[in-house]
């Protein structure tokens, strides 16, 4: 986007407004999907207890409870206990939602739609994710209170045990690309949905279900929800907080919900690739012209957003669904079961592309349309990204990277 | 014209450098591993920009993610009082001045001494950056190496399979001492007036 914008401003000018494009884009799309998924939160919740959720506010769905909220948040009195250490409490809720915030950078929502395309993008929304935390331990220690203290604790324990089997099971997608560039991952998942790596191997399919477990237990959602255990700890790290800054905890935890379910729809489900390649039919995804390449890839957005609003609906199923697990209950599903199932699924899916490197029963990439012009090169902006000879040794290098000679 | 580059360098140097200094001069634990995080965050900052994004995340994951578990092992877990500061006395703020300072010393001396970072250069950019090369040199095979002709310097080039075993064995026996640590202790539990 700089480059585009060059033509028009200056090169400093053009770098800053590129920048700050992306950021208030994604910016807006943490916030505006809080809005939402707090509605939607209250309505699932509501249907699942054979309720009807809001129906009064803007109209007979209820559209604008949130909004109602947000204003009753905003008028509420913001205390702080006496015993608090200030600074750290006051920061706390912006640490969570910076680092929310921060895992948008890497999460590409179409090809090549993404506001930085790191090589190791993976890793990277692995890690500053993990961040999130701290903010609610900085607020559980900074409120001064115990139940605050006993809800960053467990939150603590249970988010650091939680990170090693999530850790082993996003590499195993990684493994079977061979790459960690999540726009190179989602690419090669192109074509009907039997190319998503969830059905790549049986290994692959139980290792969503593992990795789907552990990310709602590393967001802090319900069943998972130690750290504000309403019926034992008042309400956990956040019981000193109130009107707009307990809002931010919940900003932060609505971001990286969708945040883990969009690395779960790139990683497992094909990212913005659909179930039926329908932009491959209408031949927008290898279009020359430029806005009929655009609307290919807004396609492709809407996809991958519906997948990840799919995502985040189902935590607020189980969430509403399963009762709250007691600690050492969570302790033992990480350590007990999820670890030692990512580890065995992970050597299985090892020998599995050992074994089979073409797939079982159809090779793999078969349902791939267009052979030799889905996009697999390296960089998506440059100008000849149809050849054919470079995306196939690009597909190459990434099948076989255990040969040096690559 | 402004150099974006050496804006944001200069911003992720001065937060880092000035956050470091802020965790010396507090005396309350908390917050100096707070500001230690903003610090190495900062760091991270800078390798992201040196387009080391493999090193960058790796600082994020270790040293900003470990000073998190620091902070709540070593810290809250061992802490008598709510809110714990630490008092140096003038013998300690003496010692760890003359230590800081000459470390300060060398390592600005050392950096001063290569001609080549005295000024700015322009390095040809690599057409791409991957993590590829060091993920195949750890599991033994140095891709980087591929164009040397000389068998015998070609056999001292070899991977890092062997230390990345050792480390992983290494941190595999941690582990199990660990466990074995923490594990509960069926002695103790059948004693007399113990509830379990």
């Amino acid at each position: 986007m700089a480059e585009f914008l060059q033509g028009y401003l200056a090169p400093e000018v053009a770098y800053l407004v590129a920048a700050l494009v992306h950021a208030i884009i994604l910016i807006n799309v943490v916030a505006v999907g809080a809005l939402i998924f707090i509605w939607l939160e209250r309505k699932v919740s509501g249907r699942i207890q054979d309720r009807l959720g809001p129906t009064r506010v803007g109209g007979k769905f209820g559209w604008l409870q949130t909004l109602a909220d947000g204003i009753k948040l905003v008028t509420k009195e913001d205390l702080m206990p006496d015993g608090a250490d200030g600074m750290l409490f006051r920061l706390a809720p912006y640490v969570s939602f910076c680092a929310s915030y921060a895992g948008y950078l890497a999460l590409p929502f179409a090809m090549g739609w993404v506001a930085a395309r790191l090589n190791v993008a993976v890793f990277f929304i692995i890690a500053v994710l993990g961040l999130e935390i701290f903010g609610v331990i900085l607020a559980g220690y900074s409120s001064a209170s115990k139940w605050s203290l006993f809800g960053a604790m467990r939150e603590a324990a249970q988010v650091v045990s939680y990170e090693v089997p999530l850790g082993m099971c996003v590499v195993v997608p990684v493994l079977i690309a061979g790459t960690m560039d999540l726009v190179s991952i989602g690419e090669m998942q192109s074509g009907w949905f039997i190319n998503w790596f969830v059905f790549h191997d049986p290994f692959t399919f139980v290792t969503f279900w593992v990795y789907f477990t552990c990310a709602t237990a590393s967001v802090n959602r319900a069943p998972f929800d130690l750290a504000e255990a309403e019926s034992e700890l008042v309400a956990g790290f956040h019981t000193e907080y109130s009107g707009l800054r307990w809002s931010i905890f919940f900003m932060a935890e609505y971001g990286s919900m969708f945040a883990v379910s969009g690395l779960a729809a790139i990683l497992f489900f094909g990212g913005w690739n659909g179930p039926i390649p329908i932009t491959h039919w209408l031949g927008l995804a290898d279009a020359t012209n430029p806005l009929l390449h655009y609307a290919g890839n807004f396609l492709g957005m809407l996809n991958f957003v519906g997948k990840c609003i799919f995502g985040v609906t189902f935590m607020m199923w189980v969430r509403w669904t399963l009762p709250r697990l007691r600690i050492d209950q969570v302790m033992t599903t990480c350590l007990k079961y999820c670890t030692p199932i990512a580890a065995a699924m992970f050597l299985g899916a090892v020998l599995w592309t050992y074994w089979f490197p073409g797939g079982l029963i159809l090779p793999n990439g078969y349902a791939r349309v267009h052979e030799g012009q889905t996009t697999l090169e390296p960089n998506p902006d440059s100008v000849d990204r149809r050849r054919p000879r470079a995306a196939s040794v690009v597909r190459v290098t990434a099948q076989h990277q255990g040969d040096p000679r690559d | 014209m402004i150099n974006w580059h050496s804006v944001f360098f200069l911003m992720f140097g001065l937060v880092a450098c000035g956050f470091s200094v802020a965790v010396v001069l507090t005396s309350n634990i908390v917050r100096m591993a707070f500001y230690l995080i903003i610090a190495l965050a900062a760091t991270s900052g800078l390798f992201f920009l040196a387009g080391a994004d493999f090193v960058a995340a790796m600082q994020l994951m270790i040293y900003v993610g470990g000073t998190l578990v620091l902070l709540i092992f070593g810290v809250m877990l061992t802490a008598k009082g709510p809110f714990i500061s630490m008092k140096t006395s003038a013998g300690e703020w003496i010692l760890a001045a003359f230590v800081g300072g000459s470390l300060l010393v060398v390592l600005l001396s050392a950096a001063t001494s290569v001609t080549a970072w005295n000024s700015p250069q322009e390095v040809a950019p690599e057409a791409q950056v991957t993590a590829t090369r060091l993920g195949m040199a750890l599991m033994g095979a140095r891709v980087d190496t591929l164009t040397e002709t000389d068998p015998v310097q070609r056999a001292g080039m070899s991977g890092y399979l062997l230390p990345f075993e050792i480390v992983s064995m290494h941190l595999l026996v941690v582990l199990i001492g660990a466990a074995y640590l923490a594990r509960p202790k069926k002695r103790m539990r059948s004693g007399p007036g113990q509830t379990p």
